[in-house]
């Protein structure tokens, strides 16, 4: 939706990059913005000056009916249910697929492009990945992750902050992952709005880098709350840098007791072979765990 | 900025409920159920509500959000207690193994729908 007036156009945009294939964009996928011109704002005035006199015979009928023209509906539905039900069914399609979905969220720059593209760099041959690219504006992560050879959606979210399961149910149909694959989705960079959008990925991932503070799990809960694994980035800067690794643990393990942790540096490369290993363990166990 | 992305969820829900129930009704009131851990600030729901439900079937309505406090259950010794945030640990024995019992809610409970007719009445020519 546009967040600027509040209208319900939804303007989100897809940009696919397959090898061997030209980038392609789809259009049909944009949806109309609504009208914002001035005609249509004349009109509105005009409409609503109709509505103010109609509303006033309304009142003055509602006066002559009874009181049982009100009517109180329960709807005890969760108001994310549209979303939860469509995370489902992307869920589904990546479980009968026996593909591992991951859906990594960060804040901005935290390194979730660059690790992706370590990632492809030594495993790309050995697996098979596809990446879901989110970002507010631009394709340059997709463009880096094509690069790399891999196929890769591009998502641009607009004003929204986050991803939601319909676009990637949109992104997944463009990409058409195989078997036995490894799908990572890499959210809008924003640690606050991913968290409540269940994509029906099978983990979450949280990536965190050095340099940013060790109490972030306390100031953003939500999104370690609902992660299962923690990257913890950049350690290469260890040796620059005041960060308490082991204060960073603690925080985290507050808010959620049951997440996992792997230290890497997608520069210089340490711990990335942890991180494959994590992936290889999500592959075997999905094949058990149904 | 997902509250507005909460509204649009809100609106389509609503409104599939009111198109469903046939005839021409007005939506007077819409009741939320929000935890205080949902995170979802009530603050900025209720500011962009007017101008989010412009132009819908909701136009109008009122928003009214019953706010859920947190509370928990100590997975280690059992003790019940209220919480405000998800590292609260338990006020017995201090563990962080704790199962939210209340405060993730994020529901519309209900609905206030005013039945309006179909035509402006002649009633108020005489
Ligand atoms: N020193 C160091 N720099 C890194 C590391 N990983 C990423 N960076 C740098 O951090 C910056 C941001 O990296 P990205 O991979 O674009 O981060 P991102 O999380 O994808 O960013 P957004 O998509 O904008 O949210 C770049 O300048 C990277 O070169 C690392 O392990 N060590
Ligand atoms: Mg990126
Ligand atoms: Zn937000
Ligand atoms: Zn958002
Ligand atoms: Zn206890």
């Amino acid at each position: 939706m546009c967040a600027t007036c509040g209208c319900a156009g939804d303007g989100h945009q897809l940009k696919a990059f397959l090898p061997g294939a030209r980038p392609r964009s789809f259009a049909g996928l944009k949806l109309s913005n609504s009208d914002h011109s001035p005609a249509n704002s004349e009109l509105r005035t005009a409409n609503s000056e109709l509505r103010t006199a109609n509303s006033e015979l309304r009142t003055a009928n509602s006066e002559l009916r009874t009181a049982n023209s009100k009517l109180v509906v329960d709807i005890e539905r969760d108001i994310l249910d549209k979303n939860n039900r469509l995370a489902e069914r992307n869920r589904g399609y990546f479980e009968a697929k026996n593909i591992v979905a991951l859906n990594m969220v960060s804040s901005p720059g935290s390194g979730k492009t660059s690790i992706l593209e370590r990632t492809l760099a030594d495993k790309g041959r050995e697996m098979a990945f596809f990446i879901v690219e989110g970002d507010q504006q631009t394709s340059r992560d997709a463009e880096r992750i094509a690069a790399g050879g891999a196929p890769v959606v591009q998502v641009n979210t607009g004003k929204g902050c986050h991803l939601e399961a319909e676009m990637v149910h949109q992104a997944i149909r463009q990409l058409q992952p195989t078997e036995n694959s490894v799908v990572v989705i890499e959210n809008v960079g924003n640690l606050v709005c991913p968290s409540m959008f269940d994509l029906g990925e099978s983990k979450r991932v949280v990536v965190i880098s050095i340099t940013e503070g060790e109490d972030k799990p306390l100031k953003y809960p939500d999104m370690f709350h609902t992660s299962q694994l923690c990257i913890i980035n950049k350690i290469d800067l260890l040796p620059y840098l005041k960060f308490d690794v082991e204060a960073l643990k603690t925080f985290a393990l507050q808010v959620n007791p049951g997440l996992e942790f792997i230290e890497l540096s997608a520069t210089s490369g340490e711990g990335m072979n942890q991180w494959y290993a994590w992936i290889k363990k999500q592959q075997t166990a999905s094949h058990f765990s149904k | 900025m997902h509250e507005l992305s909460i509204i649009q969820s809100i609106i389509d829900t609503v409104e599939t409920e009111v198109t469903r129930k046939g005839g021409s009704y007005r939506v007077e009131a819409v009741v939320l159920q929000i935890g205080t851990l949902a995170g979802v600030e009530t603050g900025s729901l209720e500011f962009l509500w007017p101008a989010a439900v412009q132009n819908t079937l909701l136009d109008g309505a009122e928003c009214q959000i019953e706010i859920v406090p947190g509370t928990a259950v100590c997975s280690d010794c059992g003790t019940g207690f209220s919480m405000i945030n998800y590292f609260d640990p338990c006020p017995n024995c201090r563990s962080h193994l704790i199962n939210v019992q209340t405060g993730e809610e994020l529901k519309i409970k209900t609905i206030e729908l005013c039945a309006q007719p179909a035509d402006v009445p002649a009633t108020a020519t005489n």
